[in-house]
Order: C-alpha cells, then sequence, then structure tokens
C-alpha cells in the first residue's frame, strides 16, 4: 500500500469518527472538536490522493489550506455562538437534545 | 461583445458587496443602511446586464486577475448562473430596503434594539457569498462560496442574540459545516481519482467508478441537508422562523436556493452519467414528503413566523421534482421539467420574502408573534396584508403567478413522461397551501382583541407589496427568465 493511500484511508476513518462525534455527542464543544476531525479527515484525503508518485500536488496543499482557515473560522463562530448559549441557558448542550453533564 | 476588462460586470458582482459590506462594518454597528440599498440597486443593474448579455452572446468566461483556468480561478456565467444572479438582486434590493423601515421602526419600540447591530455588513457578504457560488466553475470554489454562505446566514441568524435565536444559529451552523463537510470529501475522492476539479475538464472524464459514485453521494448528501430537503430539515423552521424578519427573508428566498443549485447544477452535469432513475425518484419522493410534512406543520403552528418557516420546507419539495422529471425522460418532458422548477425558485424567492417581510410588519403591529393574536391586523395594515395574501397565491400556484407557471410546468411534464402520481403531489400541496394561508387572513380580519400598539412605517409595507407583486407579474412575463436558462 503506498503512503498516499494509507493517508487517504486513515482520512477516511477520521471523517467517519467526526461524522459519529458530530451526530451522537449532545455537548456543542465535543461537536465542535468533531467537525474538526471531520475536516481534517477530508483534508487528509485530498492531501493523500492528491500526490502522484511520492510528488505533493501544490494544489491539494493550497486547498487544504484554505480549508484550514474555513474550518477555523467555523470553529470560532461556533465557539462564540456556544459561549452565548452558555450565559443564557447555563447548558452547552442544545434545547431538545441530552441535558447538560452526560459525557 | 468588446466590454473593457473595467466595464465587465462579472468582477463587480462579486466586488461590489464586499465592498460595501466592508464599507458597512467600518461605519459601526447599524449603519450603512443607505450604501447597501444604493449597492444593491447597482447589483441589479448589472445583474440584468449580465442576463442580456447572456441572453445574446452566450455563455461568458472570465479570468480573476487574468489568470487562465489551471493556474487562476475562473468564472462561467451561463444562462442558469445569470438567472440565479439576477433572482439573487430581484429579492435583495426590496428586502434591503424593507430592512432599512423595519431596523428603524424595531429602535422605536424597544429601549433595545435587536438584530441590527451588523445586519449590513453581514448582508453584503451573504449577497458576495451567493453571487461567487453562482458564478464557480470549479469543485473547490464551490466549495468555499457554499461555506461563506452558510458563515454569514448564521451570524444573520444569531443576529437578534435572543436565546432561541442563538440555539437555532448554532444548530443550523453544525448542520451546515456538516453538509459543507460531506461535500469537500466527495471533491476530494474527485480529485482524487481525476487531478483536477473544474468543472469543464471533469465533464468528459467522469466515469461510473466506485470512488466517484460515494463522491457523488456524499455531496447530494449534504447538499440535501443544506437545502433542508425532507427529513433534513430540521434545523430550517427554528432557524428562518427564530431569526429578525428581514433576515428571514434572505434565508428563505435565497440561502437554501443556492445549495439546490449546486445540486442541480453537478446532477445534470458532471455526474449526469452517474445518475439513476431509482436515485431520482428517491430525490423526487423526498420532495414529495417535504411538499406534504411541511404543509401539514404549517397548518399546525401557533406563531406565525414558524407557520410561513414550515411553509419553506414544503415549497422546497417542489424544487426535487425536477430530479425524476428530467433524468432519463424525453428532451420536452425535461426541458418543461427544469423551467418549472427554475421558474418555481424565482417564483418562491419573491413570494417567500414578500410573505416574511408581511409576517414580521404585521407581528411588529400586533406586539407578538402569534397566529391567534393577529386580530384586528387587516383593519390596521391592509397593505401588509394584501402583500401576504398575494404571495399566497402564488404559493398556492394559482394563475396568473408565477407560481402556477411554474407548477403548470412541472405537471406537463409529470404527464409528458408518464409520471402522473407527481401531479397528484402538486395539486394536493396546492391545497394544503390554501389551507394555511387562509388561516392566516381568517384571523387577520376578526375583530381586534388586543390593544394595538401603532402602524409601521409605509416603506415596511410597500417593499413586501412590491415582492409579492414580483411573483404575481412573473407568471405574465415569465418567458424571458425561461429563455435564459436554454443559453449554455
Amino acid at each position: 500500500m503506498s503512503a498516499g493511500l494509507f493517508y487517504a484511508l486513515t482520512g477516511g476513518l477520521l471523517f467517519a469518527l467526526g461524522l459519529a462525534g458530530l451526530i451522537l455527542r449532545a455537548h456543542v464543544l465535543r461537536k465542535l472538536l468533531a467537525f474538526n476531525i471531520l475536516g481534517s479527515g477530508a483534508f487528509l484525503v485530498l492531501v493523500g490522493l492528491g500526490g502522484r508518485d511520492g510528488t505533493p500536488d501544490p494544489v491539494t496543499q493550497a486547498m487544504v489550506l484554505t480549508g484550514i482557515v474555513v474550518a477555523v473560522a467555523a470553529t470560532a463562530l461556533g465557539l462564540a455562538l456556544a459561549r452565548r448559549l452558555l450565559e443564557l441557558t447555563g447548558d452547552m448542550a442544545l434545547p431538545g437534545e441530552a441535558p447538560h453533564g452526560d459525557d | 461583445m468588446a466590454t473593457t476588462e473595467l466595464a465587465d460586470p462579472i468582477p463587480w458582482l462579486v466586488l461590489l458587496p464586499l465592498a460595501w459590506a466592508t464599507a458597512a462594518f467600518v461605519l459601526g454597528p447599524g449603519r450603512g443602511g443607505r450604501l447597501a440599498v444604493a449597492g444593491l440597486a447597482v447589483q441589479a443593474a448589472l445583474a440584468l446586464a449580465l442576463a442580456a448579455e447572456v441572453l445574446e452572446a452566450g455563455p461568458r468566461r472570465y479570468a480573476v486577475g487574468g489568470w487562465a483556468a489551471p493556474l487562476g480561478i475562473e468564472l462561467l456565467a451561463d444562462g442558469l448562473a445569470a438567472f440565479m444572479l439576477a433572482t439573487t438582486a430581484a429579492v435583495a434590493l426590496p428586502v434591503a430596503v424593507y430592512a432599512r423601515g423595519y431596523f428603524r421602526a424595531v429602535s422605536r419600540s424597544d429601549a433595545h434594539p435587536k438584530g441590527a447591530t451588523w445586519f449590513w455588513p453581514l448582508t453584503g457578504y451573504l449577497v458576495a457569498a451567493l453571487d461567487v457560488l453562482f458564478l464557480a466553475a470549479d469543485l473547490f470554489n464551490l466549495y468555499v462560496g457554499l461555506e461563506l454562505l452558510g458563515l454569514a446566514a448564521v451570524g444573520l441568524t444569531a443576529l437578534t442574540g435572543e436565546r432561541a435565536a442563538v440555539a437555532a444559529a448554532l444548530r443550523y451552523l453544525l448542520a451546515s459545516l456538516l453538509g459543507s463537510g460531506a461535500y469537500l470529501m466527495g471533491v476530494a475522492l474527485v480529485y482524487g481519482a481525476y487531478g483536477t476539479v473544474s468543472l469543464a475538464t471533469l465533464a468528459p472524464l467522469i466515469e461510473p467508478l466506485p470512488a466517484v459514485a460515494l463522491a457523488a453521494g456524499l455531496m447530494a448528501a449534504g447538499l440535501a441537508l443544506k437545502t433542508a430537503l425532507f427529513p433534513l430539515h430540521f434545523w430550517l423552521p427554528p432557524a428562518h422562523g427564530g431569526a429578525a424578519s428581514p433576515v428571514s427573508a434572505l434565508l428563505s428566498a435565497l440561502v437554501v436556493k443556492a445549495s439546490f443549485y449546486l445540486l442541480l447544477r453537478l446532477w445534470f452535469g458532471i455526474y449526469a452519467p452517474l445518475t439513476t432513475a431509482a436515485a431520482a425518484q428517491l430525490l423526487g419522493a423526498l420532495g414529495a414528503a417535504a411538499v406534504v410534512w411541511g404543509s401539514v406543520q404549517a397548518l399546525r403552528q401557533e406563531r406565525l413566523k414558524m407557520l410561513v418557516a414550515y411553509s419553506t420546507v414544503a415549497q422546497l419539495g417542489y424544487l426535487f421534482l425536477v430530479f425524476p422529471l428530467a433524468t432519463g425522460t424525453g428532451p420536452a418532458a425535461a426541458a418543461a421539467a427544469w423551467g418549472g422548477a427554475l421558474l418555481q425558485v424565482l417564483a418562491h424567492g419573491l413570494a417567500k420574502a414578500a410573505m416574511f417581510a408581511a409576517a414580521g410588519a404585521m407581528v411588529l403591529a400586533a406586539g407578538r408573534d402569534a397566529v391567534a393574536g393577529l386580530g384586528g391586523v387587516g383593519a390596521r395594515l391592509p397593505l401588509s396584508l394584501f402583500a401576504f395574501a398575494l404571495a399566497g397565491v402564488t404559493l398556492m400556484g394559482l394563475p396568473p403567478s408565477g407560481g402556477f407557471t411554474a407548477k403548470w410546468l412541472l405537471l406537463r411534464a409529470a404527464l409528458a413522461s408518464g409520471q402522473w402520481w407527481w401531479a397528484a403531489v402538486l395539486v394536493v400541496g396546492g391545497l394544503l397551501a390554501a389551507a394555511y394561508v387562509f388561516r392566516v387572513l381568517r384571523q387577520a380580519f376578526l375583530p381586534v382583541e388586543a390593544a394595538s400598539t401603532g402602524g409601521v412605517p409605509r416603506s415596511l409595507e410597500f417593499a413586501a407589496l412590491a415582492l409579492a407583486l414580483g411573483g404575481v407579474l412573473l407568471g405574465l412575463f415569465g418567458e424571458r427568465p425561461l429563455a435564459l436558462l436554454g443559453v449554455g
């Protein structure tokens, strides 16, 4: 198995883990972390499949860099909203999901 | 077409909203409304100029910064893109006029004005993101546009800072990130298989490989989540129903259409060799379920804005009928289905913006957001109620509205392709829409039951009326937008 394929498969695994965390966990901070794991999985697939014969592809590097900027911005917005939710409700879970202190 | 570099409308469609949004941000909280209205008026003129150009001379390409496609970013304006750009401008301009009056009225009636603070910068970024998405010619730029759009939309949802709005915004953000994450995974797989993200280069290359099929599935699922296709619509009603009314209008009329546009473009574009009748029937069935479920939920809502938000879930369902009606059917049926779905995008965009605008005015006048509290509104705000009813005519699909033409085209496609069961969806959906619209009208004509809190500025009512009239008149002047769709 080539290194690129190994990265891609690991990326697929991370994506699945992040997906499960995003859906199953109630705590907002865990959801945001899960989103970052999911995103890293997609980036790893992009970089892993992008390289040809061991040479990294500059286009995928540029795309992942853009993706990281977007993910950081999204995480910051999510954290700001989560803090506001905590101030207003005293809870880090979305209404209707599991109550605080579950996991 | 001998347009010089500076006079070309394509880059300005993206740069102009970015410029006034940033200027509005620098001016400070709540400022920049006049700038935004002026910017959007120019935007509308540019979008119409581009549409006329595309109609006359065919699709246009634009290399950003003079760097051609493989190295630089290429923008593409074909008929579909020009149609969506014009739709965006046509909805955003009246909503901006409405928003100026709305936030003035809110700050008069409330010591702590909610929602006005960063509305204008975020709206500018939202419009820029929409335009970049419609003009993008490669999968990765589409991803960036999708994310920018999601972030601006979430920021707008949270503007009022109230408990329900913040929770709705957070839920919206997580759903939106999951959707675009799945889309990005699809992009990674496609790039891995073909080494390019350009739609034009990919179109002849795509074959039904397992990795590409997985990519197509991930992208379709992510975009369905972002378009709030039943049963992935859970995030939409609280976000659209809980935001400030001008925000609700923008979100319901434009934002959800952007991910639908992308799904449409990919399904009938690069993924055409992969699409199957079974997958198309599944999307159509989910759309049909959305029409019924959304309408029934709308009938049961206590709050007026939640009723209008569930109506969006229902109306989005019609859009998905294009997949069974135009996949593997004859050219006549496909053309009718395609025209019907996009006319529904425009008609619903105008009508739903009008409906949220009118609902916002009625909620302001009644002092609370409840269907039961609307008594007497008919006498106090006749123009708003008239706008609400006219928008209802478009949503029900009665002639001569744009909604009627859209549903008529979908009906013709259903009969021409021998799929009569989709025609039943159109009939049932129209009847259910009539039921929830008349539920609101009946309440509004009842005598006053609560103490009134005064009127609303006239600009609110006229903006809502202009949008509603646009939706109705579209039925009479629908040929030119439809002709545009045939280009490219």
